[in-house]
C-alpha cells in the first residue's frame, strides 16, 4: 500500500518504524519542514543546547540499551557541531543515526547560508553517510541507515536531506524501501580451519588469558565468554569498554588491562603463553610497546571487522565473524580445563596489590577521588545502575573503583576520549533506560564543556545524579606534566564557577563535600531527592592514577604508587 | 613478515554513484597508504564502474587495504591480481620535438615499439602508446634525446587472463591479448 507523503512525514514515519522513540536534536533554517511535521509523529523530540550534546545523547542512548540513537540538526553549523559526536560514535563503535537538513538542491556547491558539505566533512568519521536530494529517496536511504548503524560493527550513519526533499511529496512504500546495498557484507563467518586451528591453541595453553572487549557488548556474548571461562579455566582481562562484560565479582575476572590498568592483570598478559582477544582491537593504550606486548603469547582473534585483523598487533589465528556465534560454534568444541597453576601464579601478584584497596586507607582529612568512587559503588551497587564518565583521571579512577557487575552499566568515551561526553551521553543513558539510576562521574574541566546541557536535563525531568570530581586541575594533563614534563603545570590549572550555586541556577539541587565522611550522606541524599542533584566533590587536587603505563612504554613496566600514599607499602 | 613490499594491483568494482570514487580515495589518505595509480571507468553494466588501483604495500597491507576497501559500502568487490596472471594496460600520448632531420628516426623507433603517431606537426609528433608500464617507459627513455615536450599517462588498467571472471558483472567477455608485450624489453 502506498500513500502520497512529504519528504519530512516519510523520514518521522520511517524513524518510527525503525524503533525511534526519542530523537534529540536542534531545529534550525534547512530542517524547519522536518520540524513542522513532527507534531504528528509519535516520537518525543529532545531540545538540546548544542549538537555536539545532541549527538553523545544519542550515543550514550545506543551505549546503555544497545538500541540506535537518533540525532537531528540542521544545516551548516548544527550539522558541523556534530562532528566530535560523531567521532566520538565511530571509534567507540556506537551505532547511531544523524539526520542533518541541508540547503535546497540547487543552492548546493554555490556557498548559500548555513551550507557545509557534511557529507564530505563526516567522510572519514561515519560508517556512511548519504546526501538525500529527492522525496522519494528518504526512505530508502534511513532504512539503509539503520541497518548499516546497527548491524556488523555498529558505528555511526549520517543521512543529510535536502530542505526541498524534505518539501517535496511522493508516493511511500515501505516495502518497496528496502536497503539495496549490494556491496555491504555484514555477516562473515570463520572457516573451519581456523577454528581447528584455534582449538589446537586452546588445548596447547598452559598460561591462557582471555581479553573481552566491547564487542562482547555488542554481540550479546556474556554469557558464552563466561562459559568459555569457565570451562577452560582461563582468566579474563577487560578492556575499558568492556568493563561489565563479565561480572568484576567472577572469580576468574582479573579486572582492567592497559595503561591504567591493575599491575597483575598486565603481568598475566605479558606472561601469557596464549592470548585470546574477544571483541577488541589491541588499542595503544591496551598494548603498550607493540614489540615488547605479550612475547610469549600467541594470539586468536575473534573480531567482526576484519579490516582489525594484524592491524595493531600480529595474530597467529583469526576468527572473522559475529563473537557470539563463533563462541557459539567454539563451546562446544572446547575441552574442559585446569589451569590452576597459572591462577595461583596470577593470584600471587594479585595479592601482593591487594593493599592497595582503597577501602584499607586511613582517612587522614583529605578526601580522594578514589574515596568518592569506591563510596559510590559501595551505595549504589544494589540498584540498576548505569554510570556514565567523562575523560580524565576520575575516568581511570571510575575504572578501577567501582566494581561493575553488569553489562551496559558502564558508559565512558574510549578510543576517542572526548571531555564533554558524560553530561549528554547520561541523558541519552537516561532516556533509553528511565528505570535505571544514572550517575554522571565527571572532572571539573569536561563538565564545563557540556554544561549547558543542565538546561536539557531539567527541561526533560530527567532525574540524573552529577558527581563533579573537582580538583581545580585538567588532572590527567596534569599528571601527565607532573610524571613527564617536570612539573610544569602549563595551562592547567583551572578556574571553575560556585557549581553548587551554578546548579542552583538551574534548579538542580546541589551540594558540596570536602571530607570523606560526607561523601556517603551526600550519596545517599541524592539518591533520595526525586529531582536531578549535583555534586561538588572538592577532592585532593594533585593526586594521580597508579599504576600508569607511560605511552610507549612496555606493559610491564608501570609507574607504581610512591610512598607515604599509603597503600603502597607491599607493592613490589 | 618475510616478504617485502612491492606494487600491488587491485581491481575494485563499485557502485557507479556519486562522491564514490572520494571515498575510496580518501580511505587510502587516512589510512596513509600511498595510491601509485588509479583509474576508474564504465563497466559494460551501467551501475559498475571499475577501478584498478596500484600500491604499495606488503602482503599483510595489502590484505588491509582490501578488507578496509569492503568497509566501504558502495565497493562491491576487491580482487587482488598481483600474483594473478593478468593483463596491466598503460596508455600514453608522448609529444616528442621531431624536426625533419630526425623525423625519420622517431618514426622508426615508434614503429618498432608498436606505437601510433595520432598527431603531426611541423615540429613535432604525438605518438600514442599502449602497452606495460615498463614498455612505456622504455619507449620514453628512447624518445628522451629528441626532446619530450609533454607527455600523459592514463595509469594501469588490469585484468586477469583467462575465462575466469571475477565480479559482480557476469561477464563471459574473454579478450585474449595478442600483443606481445615484451616487445619492450627486445627493442
Amino acid at each position: 500500500m502506498t500513500m502520497k507523503m512529504t519528504g519530512a512525514q516519510i523520514l518521522w514515519e520511517c524513524l518510527e518504524r525503525e524503533g525511534v522513540e526519542h530523537v534529540f536534536g536542534y531545529p534550525g533554517g534547512a530542517i524547519l519542514p522536518a520540524y513542522d511535521a513532527l507534531k504528528h509523529s509519535r516520537i518525543h523530540h529532545i531540545l538540546v543546547r548544542h549538537e555536539q550534546g545532541a549527538t553523545h545523547m544519542a550515543d550514550g542512548y545506543a551505549r546503555a540499551s544497545g538500541r540506535v540513537g537518533v540525532a537531528v540538526a540542521t544545516s551548516g553549523p548544527g550539522a558541523t557541531n556534530m562532528v566530535t559526536g560523531i567521532a566520538t560514535a565511530m571509534m567507540d563503535s556506537s551505532p547511531i543515526v544523524c539526520i542533518t537538513g541541508q540547503v535546497g538542491s540547487r543552492l548546493i556547491g554555490s556557498d548559500a547560508f548555513q551550507e557545509t558539505d557534511i557529507t564530505g566533512v563526516t567522510l572519514p568519521i561515519t560508517k556512511h553517510n548519504a546526501l538525500v536530494t529527492r522525496a522519494d529517496e528518504v526512505a530508502r536511504t534511513i532504512r539503509e541507515a539503520f541497518y548499516v548503524a546497527r548491524s556488523g560493527r555498529p558505528g555511526p550513519v549520517l543521512v543529510d536531506i535536502t530542505k526541498d526533499a524534505q518539501q517535496a511529496s511522493c508516493e511511500f512504500d515501505w516495502e518497496a524501501a528496502k536497503p539495496q546495498l549490494p556491496g555491504y557484507r555484514p555477516d562473515l563467518s570463520p572457516a573451519e580451519a581456523e577454528y581447528v586451528r584455534a582449538l589446537e591453541l586452546l588445548a596447547r595453553a598452559k598460561r591462557p588469558v582471555i581479553l573481552a572487549g566491547q564487542g562482547v557488548l555488542a554481540s550479546g556474548a556474556m554469557g558464552e565468554v563466561r562459559e568459555l571461562a569457565e570451562r577452560a579455566q582461563i582468566p579474563v582481562a577487560l578492556t575499558l569498554l568492556g568493563l561489565g562484560a563479565l561480572p568484576a565479582s567472577h572469580p576468574l575476572n582479573l579486572g582492567m588491562m592497559g595503561m591504567h590498568g591493575e599491575a597483575w592483570v598486565n603481568h598475566a598478559i605479558q606472561n601469557a603463553d596464549l592470548l585470546l582477544a574477544l571483541g577488541m582491537r589491541f588499542d595503544d593504550r591496551v598494548t603498550g610497546a607493540k614489540e615488547s606486548y605479550a612475547p610469549l603469547a600467541k594470539k586468536i582473534h575473534v573480531e567482526i571487522d576484519p579490516a582489525e585483523i594484524n592491524k595493531n598487533v600480529k595474530v597467529d589465528v583469526a576468527l572473522v565473524g559475529d563473537l557470539r556465534e563463533v563462541l557459539r560454534a567454539l563451546l562446544p568444541r572446547v575441552e574442559p580445563g585446569d589451569r590452576s597453576e597459572w591462577l595461583k601464579w596470577i593470584e600471587g601478584h594479585q595479592g601482593d596489590a591487594a593493599v592497595r584497596d582503597i577501602q584499607s586507607l586511613e582517612d587522614n582529612g583529605h578526601l580522594y577521588a578514589a574515596h568518592v568512587i569506591n563510596d559510590l559503588w559501595i551505595e549504589t551497587r544494589e540498584s540498576n545502575t548505569v554510570v556514565v564518565t567523562d575523560v580524565g583521571q576520575h575516568q581511570m579512577w571510575e575504572a578501577q573503583y567501582y566494581k561493575h557487575e553488569d553489562p551496559r552499566s558502564l558508559v565512558t568515551s574510549g578510543g576517542l576520549g572526548t571531555m564533554g561526553f558524560a553530561l549528554p551521553a547520561a541523558i541519552g543513558a537516561k532516556v533509553a533506560r528511565p528505570e535505571a539510576e544514572v550517575w554522571v562521574v565527571v572532572g571539573d574541566g569536561g563538565f564545563q564543556m557540556t554544561m549547558a546541557e543542565l538546561a536539557t536535563m531539567v527541561q526533560e525531568k530527567l532525574k540524573i545524579n552529577v558527581a563533579i570530581i573537582n580538583n581545580g586541575y585538567l588532572g590527567m594533563v596534569r599528571q601527565w606534566q607532573e610524571f613527564f614534563y617536570e612539573r610544569n603545570y602549563q595551562s592547567t590549572p583551572l578556574l571553575s564557577p560556585d557549581f553548587v550555586r551554578l546548579a542552583e541556577a538551574y534548579g538542580i539541587r546541589s551540594m558540596r563535600v570536602t571530607k570523606r565522611g560526607g561523601v556517603v550522606p551526600a550519596v545517599r541524599a541524592a539518591r533520595e531527592h526525586e529531582g536531578p542533584v549535583v555534586i561538588d566533590f572538592r577532592v585532593e587536587q594533585e593526586d594521580s592514577v597508579y599504576p600508569m603505563v607511560a605511552a610507549g612504554a612496555p606493559l610491564h613496566e608501570m609507574i607504581r604508587r610512591p610512598s607515604p600514599l599509603v597503600e603502597t607499602a607491599a607493592d613490589d | 613478515m618475510t616478504e617485502g613490499r612491492m606494487l600491488n594491483t587491485f581491481v575494485v568494482y563499485v557502485e557507479n554513484k556519486p562522491g564514490v570514487l572520494t571515498r575510496v580515495a580518501s580511505l587510502f589518505r587516512r589510512r596513509a597508504f600511498n595510491i601509485d595509480s588509479l583509474t576508474v571507468g564504465r563497466t559494460e553494466k551501467p551501475e559498475v564502474s571499475r577501478m584498478t588501483i596500484t600500491v604499495e604495500a606488503d602482503p599483510d597491507q595489502a590484505r588491509r587495504i582490501e578488507a578496509n576497501l569492503y568497509k566501504l559500502v558502495n565497493v562491491l568487490l576487491v580482487d587482488n591480481i598481483t600474483r594473478e596472471p593478468s593483463i596491466a594496460r598503460d596508455l600514453a600520448m608522448i609529444k616528442v620535438a621531431a624536426a625533419q632531420e630526425v623525423r625519420p628516426h622517431v618514426l622508426e623507433l615508434a614503429k618498432v615499439f608498436r606505437a601510433r603517431v595520432v598527431d603531426v606537426a611541423l615540429e613535432s609528433l604525438t605518438i600514442e602508446i599502449t602497452g606495460t608500464e615498463d614498455k612505456i617507459d622504455s619507449l620514453v627513455e628512447v624518445l628522451r634525446p629528441y626532446g619530450v615536450m609533454e607527455m600523459v599517462r592514463t595509469g594501469i588498467v588490469a585484468m586477469r587472463r583467462g575465462k575466469r571472471s571475477l565480479g559482480p558483472t557476469q561477464s563471459n567477455v574473454v579478450v585474449e591479448d595478442a600483443e606481445d608485450e615484451n616487445i619492450a624489453q627486445s627493442a
